[in-house]
């Protein structure tokens, strides 16, 4: 199964198992690297992982499946993750979350068919201060309106 | 008004401050070098203790007693976390230190580490924050190459580590076990305690865990003394706070003020007072979790002491301003939802109590409210509250209590208008 990574990317694995007096400790930063070269990350390399930091493949599902950053399977080319919590909210934050789902034809969760967007509604990102707001991949974005978010969606090509 | 004095926000203004020319220019790492000159690593821990510097992260526990609960004499290995997980909602404070001045972070970080006799530190940083993570590797990178970081640091035999490692998404890992937890690659899922993280914390070993502000406190407090860092603040709550304020208010944005400001002052004169003309309704002082004040309740001076006094929490300072008009059950349905889908699972009370409170608010905000609803949040709340291992189920229960019984009038109001609806 380790077969399934790169020697590249199994060694960059190995780097960050090495910054830990445990290796299974570098779960998550390992986990991230996954996802960013492959989309997300598949039961198969699930099991990889697995076997590389020396823990059996339900201890990398049962992570998986807790921390909401990964997935088990890809978004589109420009993930916005728009927030819904109480700063955004009272700012027009959902409000602003109706109007991406109108303005790309999906839901809350949904790939538009074309592949470039997938939409999904977040707890707090953090930027309350520039509230409503939101995040392409990981780009932050806010004080948002309608006008500023179409702009935003025009650039995102 | 006088000039609050701004000690970690001063140099924020500087472009290229997150770099260690600019840092080392504006004073930076002096107080590693005196430390490590002139101090012993008792002097500096006694230093911090005498220097009242609460925790910033919510609990507001005093860093130096913290301390001092690692045990003497260990032959483990100790470690530091710094928690920079921030996720409480309305907080956005250690934002700004990580992203405009990780030096003066890192150089907290040593001093701590000196103080302790920690040689591996780790960053655990939300993982949305992965643009500052990459800022923070860059500036552990410089002082590792100016000696302020790594093998005999400033050739005083003294060695640390740093990690950064990014967390993905879980608001209780901002809880101090579920942290630990994650750190070691598992599901955040809090520890019973005792034992506390002092004695057994990650990989089982003593550990410290402190929020980024308050570690960002420590630099200036070794450079100035306790003295001028007591003066700052309060006797029993030294230093400056850095309020994230947001909701209704003409300036949102970070405030720093002496610990004490009052929330009126705060509100009204820092933050420019409430957008559009709005009159204020309500507020939560400190993160989603602070019980709610309202309008009335604003004069209370923000330190720890004074906001526990006023019956809510002075918490991550993160204060959402509520304006006139703002329906509050669209408050506590965002206050259910969230905890609800945060709750980790692993206490009864928790996992289900959260749920059984959305599912209630939800009800009510689609018009479907029964008489007895609010009496219900609150009964569900009390049997979360302290009955679960972390306090996020106070976290989830306090919120709900404070709006149910301060705006008990309102969202009895809105039943009966959802039951004369057709």
């Amino acid at each position: 199964m380790i077969a399934a990574f790169s020697p590249e990317l199994v060694s960059k694995i190995e780097a960050l198992a090495g910054r830990y007096p445990a290796k299974a400790a570098a779960l998550l930063p390992v986990l991230h690297l996954v996802q960013s070269e492959r989309g997300h990350v598949s039961a198969e390399d699930e099991r990889a992982v697995a076997g590389l930091l020396g823990m059996p493949p339900i201890k990398v599902r049962e992570v998986m499946t807790f921390y909401t950053m990964f997935r088990r399977s890809s978004v589109g080319r420009y993930h916005i993750q728009v927030c819904t919590n109480l700063s955004c909210s009272l700012a027009g934050g959902e409000a602003l979350a109706a109007y991406l789902e109108a303005k790309l034809g999906v839901k809350l969760g949904g790939t538009t068919p074309d592949g470039r967007f997938t939409l999904t509604g977040v707890e707090c990102l953090g930027a309350c201060e520039t509230a409503p707001c939101l995040m392409v991949n990981f780009d932050y974005y806010g004080n948002l309106d309608a006008a500023r978010v179409d702009e935003l969606l025009g650039s995102l090509t | 008004m006088t000039k609050a004095p701004q000690v970690l926000t001063e140099f924020f203004w500087l472009e290229q401050l997150h770099r260690i020319e600019a840092y080392v220019a504006r004073g930076g790492y002096a107080a590693l070098k005196k430390a490590l000159a002139e101090m012993t690593a008792e002097q500096v821990h006694d230093e911090v203790k005498k220097a009242a510097l609460r925790g910033r992260g919510g609990a507001g526990f005093p860093a130096g007693v913290k301390w001092g609960f690692i045990p003497k004499g260990t032959d483990k290995p100790k470690y530091l976390c710094v928690n920079a997980d921030e996720g409480e909602p309305g907080t956005f404070k250690d934002k700004y230190i990580l992203s405009h001045d990780p030096h003066l972070l890192i150089e907290g970080i040593v001093l701590a580490s000196y103080a302790v006799g920690i040689h591996s530190a780790y960053v655990y940083i939300r993982g949305e924050y992965e643009t500052i993570a990459r800022r923070l590797e860059q500036a552990i990178d410089e002082a590792r190459g100016a000696g302020f970081l790594g093998r005999n640091i400033l050739g005083s035999g003294f060695d640390l580590e740093i990690v950064v490692h990014r967390g993905a998404g879980a608001y209780i890992c901002g809880e101090e076990t579920a942290l630990l937890e994650s750190l070691e690659g598992k599901r955040g899922n809090p520890r019973l305690k005792p034992p506390f993280p002092a004695v057994v914390g990650l990989f089982q070993c003593p550990t410290v865990i402190n929020n980024v502000e308050t570690l960002a406190n420590v630099p200036g407090i070794i450079r100035n003394g306790a003295g001028w860092f007591l003066e700052l603040g309060l006797p029993k709550d030294g230093g400056t706070r850095i309020f994230g304020v947001s909701g209704a208010v003409a300036k949102p944005g970070i405030y720093e003020l002496p610990s004490g400001t009052s929330l009126r002052e705060i509100i009204f004169t820092h933050a420019g007072g409430m957008k559009d003309g709005r009159k204020l309704k309500a507020v939560i002082p400190g993160g989603m979790s602070s019980p709610i004040l309202k309008a009335d309740e604003i004069d209370v001076r923000m330190d720890v002491d004074s906001v526990a006094a006023a019956g809510s929490m002075l918490g991550s300072g993160g204060i959402i301003v509520i304006a006139d008009g703002t329906p509050i059950l669209q408050v506590l349905r965002k206050v259910a939802e969230f905890y609800a889908h945060e709750s980790c699972g692993q206490c009864t009370p928790c996992r289900l109590g959260t749920s059984w409170i959305r599912k209630t608010v939800e009800r009510m905000a689609a018009g479907r409210g029964q008489a007895g609803d609010v009496d219900a949040l609150i009964r569900l709340a009390a049997n979360i509250q302290g009955r679960t291992l972390c306090p996020l189920g106070d976290a989830a229960a306090m919120p709900v209590t404070a709006i149910a019984r301060k705006f008990r009038a309102e969202l009895e109001g809105g039943l009966a208008t959802a039951g004369a609806r057709p």
